[in-house]
Formats: structure tokens, C-alpha cells, sequence
């Protein structure tokens, strides 16, 4: 028996596989990271808006590029400083077969208001400064705010998945959050969603079973209004390791699988039967140096002093570092050489920034003005988990720093300690990533660059304590310039101004990676989606 | 008997204990979970709410006392990670970490006791030394690699078999088993193996020593002498006196690989409690981390109990009042 059982299973196994190559429109996803949830509005990270898009939609929608194109909303514009008006789609139904109408945009805003079983109040953010919204007609959505969000286009895309208005009780719908808007059964919760009893939206795929570690199987929604997806059924399964992902991509399990290890290109290149893309995201990979205090725990320089406060040495780290080799050997390509904070082309980036060049003996020069002829001690921390090749990309800097007379140590740490950690400003000299979500170059100044000021959230990312009033007055208007040539004047203005003062040294924007079996093709998208959707046969 | 009984639960219920404060102070002092949680977007209000809603701000023994008075109540948390509470995470990836054991644990018996006497038998010979010889690549070799190479070999040159995920599975009783399909066989078969190797060779190992010793005693050359089959005395004689170390290994070994089958897990991407473990781990979930753990002794706890009250039923000569 012991035997001849795994020689019947095998054979069995050859059986079922042609059989599985027949029912064709199915499709399966290796993914990266599990999503935490199938609750629209639980977590505000790409896993699982990723997975939400396919079953709920937004008033407005995002192209592969990251521009806006019309979703739930045909139509938007701003009425004055504080006020939009969307026109809503018509005909469009819910997977159930209710119609959607402004109805449903009100009582989504008002559960984004009022989640309480949600992860960090995440998708609250733009919502919160809302002060009224009024649905005038069925078709008709007006969005009052207290301040100017001239990115409110940007917000809806990225923040609001309408969820169906029916999976609770009210009498009739207003915008008051705080008495819960007229809402008079308790709010559903996010395991409603993952059961699946309530994962009820206008996306192109319907949930079938969600389970946790397992995998997620969605069916397609044979009554979407826009260009219904190739594929009839949908599995996708999470894959936590890149070297099972790839293993399980190269025996067939998967059809496509997201992120493949940056070291395993190669061999996805020279195999006949699977294909890859690569496209630019928007993340861009630094160091943030500590600009802020006198005396930093791991700068140590011999006249007791913290050297990253001096303009020079952060310039002179800036030219050291040979950004164009990092790219090619150690990204394999698979990178963008910044030289500037937002790849060129995104809403506020410069068109067509100076070169940073690689220039170890002007840094040598500029470390001895600044009185380091003899270089310091500078130890750079980093992740070596969280981004595509974090620990290597981190040692090829050190490297660099030595060549100019720095004497440096990495540090890499597990990503679970690294964040805790750099957020109680634990280091000196520390990787960082981030993404552009809102698709313009307010993303990484507001958090990283501006003067720190929780109540207004700014600068809460800026673990560097930089500090440059030029740069906030110019920055800080911008944001709530609703004209969007002056905006985007004001922005480009801050780039130039954050350059020549080297809040943040960079380094190069990720690129994202999908690996796929030949025959099909997937549109890679630069807010790293792993989409369904975007998987077509060739 | 019963005094007894009362004496190890006692005795359990401060293990437990004692198991609680160590894992829950050890997780406490990894790392703060808030900045893995909330995103830099967060304003300061909205970060100080979640901190204030997960309890992280108060001090770290009150934070305990709290989720001593919960688990009294049967509450060991909510998970921050998922919102749902992590007994019920634990639960639904508990069949799949089961099934996959029971199927380790039936290899493990099938091959490695049959082998093991073939071994023990033949020891003098190339057959029994080669099988000896080759059980020590069983558990030396490591554990993920050796899952590695089995799916290089039967799922990407040969194209066999999966290489990751659980297959297709049935409800039965309200629970979702993939044993009852040909995919979820096909599924299990190669992290069953995996699991099962190390375990393969010490029980094959285990089993070939006591042949050995047995073939020379005194009771096995009476029993050849008297003209006993050599077939009665392999069951009847040295079978059942080798037995007893062997199946108190493979007991021990099935609550191991329940608790620990984590790197197989990992390696095939088996949606099991392993896995949630690690994912739990490097996502600082504390309280899934915690109740892992204390799900974990408990089991331990119990088979313990189970084991001592059963060598007092094997064996009479086992005084309970007295073992400790």
C-alpha cells in the first residue's frame, strides 16, 4: 500500500493536469502578501486595496499610469475653493442587482466615518475634513470640505471603495457622522466582509470564499458595466517566500505571481516558458539622514558634533554615491536612478531634473570644508527585508561613504524592529520608501520633508528632524492651491529648493515586478496592483 | 488515581502560567507593533487612538493583568492584525496543519518501523548497513532544503506534484478536509514527505538499534532453540519489546510537528498554524503570538498527562502517587 500510493497519485496528478489546461478563463495569482482583510475599508495598504478593487469600485478610477479616468463618477469639478460636485454613472448595478445611486456614496463616506473595527482609521483621512455632503439627486454627489484639497480627485480614487447601502438599517441618510447618519442597526464589521455576506460592490469580480491563508476565489460579475475581464474565475493564494512563489510559478500552479526575487531574474529570463514586465513605480528608495539634532547616537565625529547637520557633509554623501552602478549591478536594472524626489513625469516632479553626479572627489573636498578632512563615524541602518535588495543596496553605499573617508557599519535589521525603532528616532543615517499614492509630489514632502507638525499633519515621517522654513513656505500654500498650473509651479519650486538642501539623499524608484507563463501578459501598473484585470491572454 | 489527576492539573495550570508571563513579557520587548500597523499618513490624533484602542498604552504589567482577566474568560485577544480574535484565526488553520501531520505520522509508521527491523535484521549486510547509512542523511540534511530539492525534483523537473497550497477541500462536519480529494492528496503528499523524513529515519534508527539488541537476548535464542518460526519471533517476540520507546517517540514527535511543522509550512506555503505563527511574528500580531503559544503548552501539557496515565495502565509497577 505504502508503495503504490504515491506512484496512483502521480499518475492521478498527470491525469488531472491537461483536464485543469482545459478550463481555460481560470486564473491563478501567486501573491506576495496576504490581504488582512476582504473589508473595503480596513487596512489602507496595496495588498488590500488591490484585492478590494476587484470586487468594489471607486467614484473615480486609475489607469496602469496613475492617471484619473471616470469610474462611479462620470464627471467631476470643483465648484469653488471647498466645494466638488461628481456625477454619478448611470445604470450601474450592484452584484446583487440594486442600483447604484448617491445613496450609496453617502452611506460609504458616513462607514469610513464611523469604522470602528477598522486598522489605524486608515481610509478616514480625507474624509475627515469633510464637512457636508449633499445628494441633491440620485445622479449628484456635492462634497463640501473645511479646507481647500485640490488632490480631493486623487483622495476618492485612492480612499473610497463604495460599499452597498442595503447591508444596514437607517431611516433617512444625512451627513452627520458623529450621530451616525441616521444609520439605526450597528454597523457591519469587518467579518461581515470575509465571510463574504456582505462583500457586496459594482467591481468586476463577485467574492466567492475568502479564507485566511488559504486563498481568496472570486467569479466574474457577468452584469459589470464597463469591459468585462477575460477571466471567468479568479484564485488567488498568498505566497509569503519568492522562492516557493517561483517554484510554484515554474510547475504550473500559478499563472502569474507578483514580485519575484530581484536574484531569480535571470533565470525567468533565460526560461523558454514564462515572461516577466517591470515597471517603474513610484517608490522611491533614500536615506534620511539626522539633520536635526546636535548630538545623534550613531554620527560620531571627533569634534563631538553631529556632521549630518552640516549641508556639506549631506551633499558631499549625496555625490559619493554612484547611483548608476546600484542600478544596473544590484537592481539588474529593475530601477530608475533618482535625481530627483517623484519620477520625472509625475504631477510636480521637475521635467527634466540636473543630473546628481558621482563625484568622489568633490565629496572628498566638500567633507574637508566642513571640517572632516579625516572623514567621521556613520553607521547606516536599514531593513533587510522590506525593499528589493535593502541589505545589498545599503552595503554599496557604505562602500561609497569609505571611498570618501567615512568610516562606516550597516546595521540591518528585521523590518518588525527597524520601523519601531526609527520611529522613536533611534538612528542616524536610515533607509526609507515611499510611494507617491496620491500620484503627485505632495506624497513625500508632506510626511518626509515638511517641518514637523503632528496637528496638521506634516513632517510625521520626518525621523530626520530637517527643518527649512524656505521650503515650508513654499511648500505648505501649495498644498491647498486648487489653480493646478500654480500648484504644480509651487511644487516644482519645493523640488528644487529640497535638492539643493538634501533633506533626504536618493537613490532610485523600485521597479515592480510581475512573472507570468508565456502566452499571456500582464499590464504592469505603477501603484504596484497585482490585478486580474490586467492579466490578458496574448 | 484521582488525587493525582487533581495534582497535575494544578501542576499544569501553572506551567500555563508561568508560560504566559515569559511569551507575553518576550513579545512585549520584540517591539512596538503601532508603526507596523498604522501608516505615515496617520495624523498624531488617529495614531494616538489606535494605540489607545489595541490597550498599548498602558503599562506593560496592567497591559497583562488585562489579558490574564480575558483569558479567564475564555478572550486570549484580538488579533491587530486581521480584527478577529486570534483563538478563532488559530482555529481555522488548525485542520490543515492536522491532516498534514496525520499524514507525516502514518509515513513515518509505515516506512520506518518496516525498516527499521529490515535494518536491525540485516545488519551485517550491505542492505541493512546502506538503509542505517542513509537514515543519517534523513535528519541531518536540513529541513528546508530537503523540501526544497523535493520540489525541484517532483514538482518542476518531473511535474508530479504541486509545490505549494492546500488542494481542493470538503466540508465535513463543518470542517474543510482536503484528505477526501485526489487534489488535496496530491497537494499533501510532498510537505507530508517533508515533515515525514527526519522522523523516517529516527524511528527506522530507533526500531534497528533495539532489533539488534533484542536478536542477541537470552528470550529470542530460547525461543529459536525451541524451534520457533523466525517470522513469530520478529512479531511476537522482539516486535513487542522494541515497540514501547518507539511509540513514545512517535507520540512525541506528533505533538511536535503539530506545534512546529513551521519551516515545512513556510517552504510550501501549507496554510497552517505554523505559518500564521511566523506571519504572526513578523508582523508583531501579539496577541496571536501569545495565543499560539499557550494554545501550544496546553496540548503539550495534556499529552503529558495522557502519556504518564498510560504507562500507569501499561504497567502496573508505575506508582502515580509517587511519580512526580
Amino acid at each position: 500500500m505504502s508503495r503504490r500510493t504515491p506512484l496512483s497519485l502521480a499518475s492521478l496528478a498527470a491525469l488531472a493536469l491537461p483536464a485543469g489546461m482545459a478550463a481555460a478563463q481560470s486564473l491563478t495569482i501567486g501573491l506576495a502578501s496576504e490581504p488582512t482583510a476582504a473589508d473595503p475599508h480596513y487596512h489602507k495598504v496595496t495588498t488590500n486595496d488591490a484585492f478590494s478593487a476587484h470586487i468594489f469600485e471607486s467614484l473615480i478610477n486609475r489607469n496602469a499610469q496613475m492617471e484619473l479616468i471616470p469610474g462611479l463618477a462620470q464627471s467631476w469639478r470643483a465648484v469653488d475653493d471647498n466645494t466638488w460636485e461628481l456625477k454619478l454613472r448611470q445604470g450601474v448595478k450592484f452584484s446583487n442587482g440594486e442600483p447604484f445611486t448617491s445613496k450609496d456614496v453617502l452611506f460609504t463616506l458616513c462607514r469610513v466615518l464611523n469604522n470602528e473595527t477598522n486598522v489605524s482609521r486608515s481610509y478616514m483621512e480625507p474624509a475627515q475634513s469633510f464637512s457636508d455632503v449633499q445628494t441633491p439627486d440620485d445622479y449628484t454627489v456635492i462634497i463640501k470640505s473645511e479646507r481647500p484639497i485640490p488632490t480631493m480627485p486623487n483622495e476618492l480614487a485612492r480612499s473610497l471603495p463604495i460599499i452597498w447601502s442595503g447591508i444596514a438599517k437607517f431611516d433617512k441618510l444625512r451627513f452627520a457622522p458623529k450621530e451616525g447618519c441616521g444609520v439605526t442597526s450597528p454597523w457591519p464589521t469587518v467579518a461581515d466582509f470575509n465571510t463574504g455576506k456582505l462583500s457586496i460592490g459594482t467591481g468586476p469580480y463577485k467574492l466567492k470564499s475568502y479564507v485566511k491563508g488559504t486563498g481568496i476565489e472570486m467569479e466574474r460579475n457577468e452584469a459589470y458595466w464597463g469591459s468585462k475581464p477575460h477571466w471567468k474565475s479568479v484564485k488567488m493564494v498568498p505566497v509569503p517566500n519568492a522562492g516557493p512563489r517561483l517554484t510554484g510559478l515554474m510547475s504550473g500552479d500559478y499563472d502569474v505571481i507578483e514580485s519575484p526575487a530581484a536574484r531569480d531574474l535571470p533565470r525567468i529570463k533565460d526560461n523558454s516558458k514564462l515572461d516577466f514586465v517591470a515597471t517603474p513605480s513610484t517608490r522611491l528608495i533614500f536615506f534620511q539622514p539626522d539633520a536635526g539634532r546636535a548630538q545623534s547616537p550613531f554620527a560620531k565625529a571627533a569634534d563631538g558634533k553631529n556632521p549630518l547637520q552640516d549641508l556639506r557633509v549631506r551633499q558631499a554623501i549625496n555625490m559619493a554615491i554612484d547611483r548608476k552602478a546600484i542600478v544596473q549591478r544590484l537592481m539588474d536594472g529593475m530601477a530608475t536612478v533618482a535625481n530627483q524626489y517623484m519620477p520625472t513625469g509625475m504631477f510636480g516632479s521637475l521635467d527634466k531634473p540636473a543630473e546628481i553626479k558621482f563625484d568622489p572627489e568633490g565629496a572628498k573636498k566638500l567633507l574637508a570644508e566642513a571640517g572632516y578632512p579625516q572623514g567621521f563615524e556613520l553607521t547606516l541602518t536599514t531593513t533587510n527585508d522590506r525593499y528589493i535588495n535593502d541589505g545589498q543596496i545599503a552595503q554599496a553605499v557604505a562602500q561609497y561613504l569609505t571611498r570618501i573617508g567615512i568610516k562606516t557599519t550597516v546595521d540591518a535589521q528585521a523590518a518588525a524592529i527597524y520601523f519601531p525603532k526609527r520611529a522613536k528616532r533611534e538612528f542616524s543615517f536610515a533607509m526609507g520608501g515611499w510611494p507617491s499614492e496620491n500620484g503627485e509630489a505632495s506624497g513625500l514632502f508632506q510626511y518626509w520633508v515638511a517641518t514637523t507638525d503632528k496637528d496638521k499633519g506634516l513632517g510625521t515621517s520626518n525621523y530626520g528632524g530637517f527643518s527649512l522654513p524656505a521650503f515650508d513656505q513654499v511648500f505648505v500654500p501649495a498644498m491647498a492651491q486648487m489653480d493646478a498650473s500654480a500648484r504644480k509651479a509651487a511644487y516644482q519650486q519645493a523640488t528644487q529648493i529640497a535638492l539643493a538642501n538634501v533633506p533626504l539623499i536618493p537613490l532610485h524608484f523600485e521597479s515592480s515586478i510581475w512573472a507570468f507563463k508565456k502566452g499571456l501578459s500582464y499590464e504592469g501598473r505603477r501603484d504596484q496592483y497585482t490585478l486580474a484585470m490586467s492579466v490578458k491572454p496574448k | 488515581m484521582i488525587v493525582y489527576i487533581l495534582r497535575r492539573m494544578v501542576q499544569s495550570f501553572l506551567v500555563l502560567l508561568a508560560v504566559s508571563l515569559v511569551v507575553f513579557m518576550a513579545v512585549y520587548a520584540v517591539g512596538d507593533p503601532i508603526e507596523l500597523l498604522v501608516s505615515a499618513e496617520a495624523s498624531d490624533a488617529d495614531r494616538q487612538a489606535m494605540i489607545k484602542r489595541l490597550g498599548l498604552d498602558l503599562p506593560v504589567w496592567l497591559q497583562y493583568w488585562s489579558f490574564l482577566t480575558r483569558a479567564f474568560q475564555g478572550d486570549l485577544g484580538t488579533s491587530f492584525v486581521h480584527g478577529i480574535p486570534a483563538i478563532e484565526l488559530i482555529v481555522q488553520r488548525f485542520p490543515a496543519t492536522f491532516e498534514l501531520v496525520v499524514v507525516a505520522i502514518g509515513l513515518t509508521c509505515l516506512l520506518g518501523i518496516p525498516l527499521g527491523l529490515i535494518a536491525g535484521l540485516f545488519n551485517d549486510r550491505p542492505l541493512g548497513r546502506g538503509l542505517m547509512g542513509g537514515s543519517v542523511l534523513g535528519f541531518s540534511l536540513p529541513n528546508f532544503w530537503q523540501g526544497m530539492m523535493l520540489i525541484l525534483m517532483f514538482a518542476v523537473w518531473l511535474q508530479w506534484l504541486p509545490s505549494s497550497g492546500r488542494g481542493d477541500t470538503v466540508n465535513v462536519l463543518g470542517v474543510p478536509l482536503s484528505l477526501f480529494t485526489a487534489d488535496g492528496w496530491s497537494h499533501v503528499m510532498l510537505p507530508a514527505i517533508n515533515l515525514a523524513l527526519g522522523n523516517i529515519a529516527l524511528v527506522l534508527r530507533l526500531t534497528a538499534t533495539g532489533v539488534m539488541e533484542a536478536k542477541t537476548q537470552e528470550y529470542v535464542k530460547f525461543a529459536r532453540a525451541k524451534g520457533i518460526s523466525e517470522r513469530r519471533i520478529l512479531t511476537r517476540h522482539i516486535l513487542r519489546n522494541i515497540l514501547i520507546p518507539v511509540v513514545t517517540v512517535i507520540g512525541m514527535e506528533f505533538g511536535t510537528l503539530i506545534a512546529y511543522s513551521t519551516i515545512t509550512e513556510t517552504v510550501f506555503a501549507w496554510p497552517g498554524m505554523g505559518k500564521l505563527l511566523i506571519d504572526s511574528i513578523y508582523k508583531l500580531d501579539r496577541p496571536v503570538v501569545v495565543a499560539y503559544v499557550m494554545l501550544v503548552t496546553f496540548i503539550f501539557v495534556m499529552i503529558n498527562l495522557l502519556v504518564d496515565l498510560a504507562y500507569a495502565v501499561l504497567d502496573p509497577r508505575v506508582q502515580l502517587q509517587e511519580a512526580q
